[in-house]
């Protein structure tokens, strides 16, 4: 499999899930 | 009164124009100079970035890197702990961009720039040492910008989306 960070839009889009991730287990975590 | 001017008001001018310069130097590197290079030295013309165009930008680019998080440090103060370690909900949000801001300062100073001096001949490297150095740096950037949406996201939102006020 290719690695996403070779391109700059696998960059990107790989930053993007990240937050989307990032987001919901924060969200979780304070109950907000 | 006048000490809040200075951490919050200075402090976070200083946080988010040293962070302008850092992650606007980091696209810069990503977004064109990546391709750049690539494109000069299939034409033979790549010696005048490495010499004059990545030194200055790699100087301004760490040492904005250190401002920006001394500064953002500052900003939290005491409620340092309560986002690094968790120790408050409230700042959990806050805590995860500094997690992210910490974790791309570390890759900058340990990944990126002891790679770019062996890359840029800074620092003595054979061939194949700086062979390794370029990919080691180049992905080590390229997990910076990545690491660097959800980061602003959490800087920018810790505040109003979550609520928490505290920012």
């Amino acid at each position: 499999m290719k690695n996403p960070l070779d391109s700059l839009w696998g960059t990107v889009i790989s930053g993007v899930v990240l937050t989307a991730v990032l987001y919901l287990v924060v969200k979780t975590l304070i109950g907000a | 009164m006048e000490f809040d001017f200075i951490r919050l008001g200075l402090g976070r001018w200083l946080h988010i124009g040293a962070g302008v310069m850092w992650i606007g130097l980091l696209y810069y590197f990503n977004f064109v100079n990546a391709a750049a290079a690539k494109a000069a030295a299939a034409d033979g013309s790549a010696a005048g970035i490495s010499k004059h165009v990545m030194p200055r930008a790699l100087l301004f680019f760490r040492w904005a890197a250190v401002v920006t998080w001394l500064a953002g440090a500052m900003l939290l103060g005491s409620h340092l702990p309560d986002a690094f370690l968790f120790q408050n909900r409230l700042y959990a949000p806050i805590g995860v961009g500094a997690w992210l801001g910490t974790i791309m300062l570390f890759n900058v100073w340990m990944l990126i720039w002891p790679n770019q001096k062996k890359i840029l001949g800074i620092v003595p490297a054979s061939d194949e040492a700086k062979n390794k150095a370029r990919r080691t740096a180049f992905l080590a950037s390229r997990v910076n910008t990545m690491l660097s949406l959800p980061m602003l996201f959490f800087m920018s939102a810790s505040g109003g989306l979550f609520r928490t006020a505290l920012f």
